[in-house]
């Protein structure tokens, strides 16, 4: 395949964690490294399991398609293929194929001499994965209490669990990603028009500089953050709202086994006001 | 390290420590009531749930009497209700109501020491209708409350007056003003958990029948006219339920349909029958009580005190856990007398 033009200056060898030379080589565009070749493994080993799962459960309908975890009474231990022993497989797979991405781009990074902020930012989705799968189940004892691999069926589970806990908008760590995930929105929303706006000039005008951007803010709201400061804010508001989804879900059970309304009575207790 | 750095982190190192303490640890207790991965778990605190086990356990039985011998009506003046029973069976359960309502009071709790058979005690009278009311349960309500039945102490425990009992809420102090009225809610709610929904979802549902359901039996709009407030009236009243069984939702309802009687547990159709219970005893029972009552017994309102699913319940899924007295207590498994 050929190569572009800006493409070699990013072909760098080295910077390998694991495998040194092995499997420091391209196949078209594409970076291999040792990691990816465990990404392969454990993502087609995981997909065929799917189509295993699926071809037992009775549909193919892919709306209906759901790998269920195992009954509670399996509790940590493993539990029959057709009765859960997929789903704790696919688990395996699915974080091994997540966490050779993550390495696999730590490799990149270390090539081009960037910093982690890539394989740290995509860490903190496989860590919201891994607590719904692995942390919040250990702590509750049994693998079932993980979340079942269908487009339907994960989100009938969100639903019944978040009514386990009868109004989960109380749950604070829930309330504090919503709030991250929406502010997140606002400054994309404010970041992607300020961009638009500023590349997309009035026929026969220049496009415009960073220099117009911050005085458009700091005339409208009295502050711009920068163009390195947005990205900077935008990476801190996306994994917060990743990092306290995953807080949200691991306290409800483990350490919070009411409706979530509830937990909110330490403040009515406070003595200030009781 | 500066003195400002060492005074925020020690701030912090407090705030961190109270915050820990407003949540529970580990291990939790859980039941799966559906299919895997479903997500129907019931969530329990062991620590909790053996305090609440331990806080149910029944008092003794005493021995049984025999039906045999002279009727109590025959022997004693003004019995109107238990007079079938014999005279042995009569003052068994007459000792029996005395430590599960007025254990410490005892018979002069509802009796006059000179002349049993008086009315002039307000607590004989209520008694005489909540001892048609048992049986009315026990004859009529099966539906609901099946073979284990009720008994004075399934709600008295110990106590002259049930712990738990409902009268109409007038709410608490409400800013009113251009930008907010008082609406029934958007107040810590005890009735729903805490929540600020509706704080008095009893009064229009198990005193009065308002309408429960608020789900729309179509995806598209149009089929349902309900609002939001109809939904938090409901929502109030469900966590009420949940409350009052040391449940959660997932123990009658799936929520990918809450209104779809295939998707839902056995338990909905037995708490269906216990909200017309609790409209029947209402209605029927406790308010023709209301002439009956002295001022202090009534609500800050003027109502009479009602029941609602936690005044047997008290947090558990069955009242007592299951245990059933009745099987001790046959005298008041009904026929219910006269009304």
């Amino acid at each position: 395949m050929a190569m572009l033009s800006f493409e070699r200056k990013y072909r760098v060898r080295g910077g390998t964690l694991i495998g040194g030379d092995l499997f420091d080589f391209w196949v078209g565009p594409f970076y291999v490294g040792f990691f990816g070749v465990t990404t392969i493994f454990f993502t087609v080993l995981g997909t065929a399991l799917i189509l295993y799962g699926a071809a037992l459960g009775g549909t193919w309908d892919p709306w209906q398609i759901s790998i269920a975890p195992p009954d509670l009474k399996y509790g940590l231990g493993l539990a029959p293929l057709a009765e859960g022993g997929l789903w704790q497989i696919i688990t395996v797979c699915a974080l091994g194929a997540f966490v050779s991405w993550a390495l696999r781009q730590a490799e990149i990074a270390r090539k081009l001499g960037m910093g982690m902020h890539i394989p740290l930012a995509y860490s903190v989705a496989i860590f919201a994965y891994f607590s719904l799968v692995v942390i919040r189940p250990v702590l509750l004892g049994a693998w079932g209490h993980g979340f079942p691999y269908g487009i339907i069926s994960h989100l009938d589970w969100v639903s019944n669990v978040g009514y386990q806990y009868l109004h989960f908008h109380y749950n604070p760590a829930h309330m504090l990603a919503v709030s991250f995930f929406f502010t997140n929105v606002l400054a994309l929303s404010l970041h992607g028009s300020l961009i638009l706006s500023a590349l997309n000039p009035g026929a026969g005008e220049p496009v415009k500089t960073s220099e117009h951007e911050n005085t458009f803010f700091r005339d409208t709201i009295g502050y711009s953050i920068g163009t390195l400061g947005i990205h900077r804010l935008g990476l801190f508001l996306a994994l917060s709202a990743a990092f306290w989804s995953a807080v949200c879900i691991i306290i409800s059970g483990p350490f919070w086994t009411h409706g979530w309304p509830e937990w909110w009575g330490w403040w009515l207790r406070l003595p200030i006001w009781s | 390290m500066s003195l400002g750095l060492r005074i925020s982190l020690g701030l912090a190192a407090v705030l961190a420590v109270g915050l820990a303490s407003t949540f529970e640890h580990p291990p939790a207790q859980t039941v799966q009531r559906g299919y895997r991965g479903t997500g129907m778990v019931e969530v329990f605190n062991p620590a909790l749930l053996d305090a609440k086990i331990a806080a149910n356990a029944i008092p003794a039985a005493f021995a049984p009497a025999s039906a045999e011998g002279p009727k109590a009506g025959k022997i004693y003046k003004n019995v109107k209700v238990l007079g079938d029973l014999s005279v042995g069976q009569f003052t068994r359960l007459m000792a029996g109501m005395t430590t599960w309502v007025a254990p410490q009071q005892g018979c002069g709790y509802c009796h006059s020491a000179d002349n049993f058979a008086a009315d002039d005690k307000y607590t004989k009278v209520v008694a005489r209708r909540m001892l048609q009311m048992v049986a009315h349960i026990n004859a009529d309500w099966q539906p609901h409350v099946g073979a284990t039945g009720v008994t004075c102490y399934t709600c008295h425990r110990g106590q002259p007056v049930p712990a738990q009992l409902w009268f109409t809420s007038p709410g608490g102090p409400h800013p009113e003003g251009m930008l907010e009225s008082d609406v029934g809610k958007n107040l810590p709610a005890p009735a729903a958990g805490l929540a600020a929904l509706p704080y008095d979802p009893y009064t229009p549902f198990l005193s009065g029948a308002a309408p429960i359901r608020v789900a729309a039996t179509q995806a598209l709009p149009g089929t349902d006219r309900s609002s939001i407030k109809q939904t938090e009236w409901t929502y109030a009243l469900m966590v009420h339920f949940s409350e009052a069984l040391g449940v959660n939702c997932t123990y009658c309802h799936n929520s990918r349909s809450f209104g779809d009687w295939s998707q839902s547990t056995p338990q909905r159709a037995t708490a269906w029958y216990g909200i017309r219970m609790v409209r029947d005893l209402n209605g029927v029972y406790l308010g023709s009580l209301a002439g009956v009552f002295p001022q202090q017994r009534l609500g800050p309102t003027g109502d009479v005190a009602k029941v609602n699913c936690a005044t047997c319940h008290q947090g558990a899924y069955k009242p007592l856990f299951g245990v059933s007295m009745l099987k001790d207590w046959p005298e008041l498994a009904g026929p219910v007398a006269a009304k």
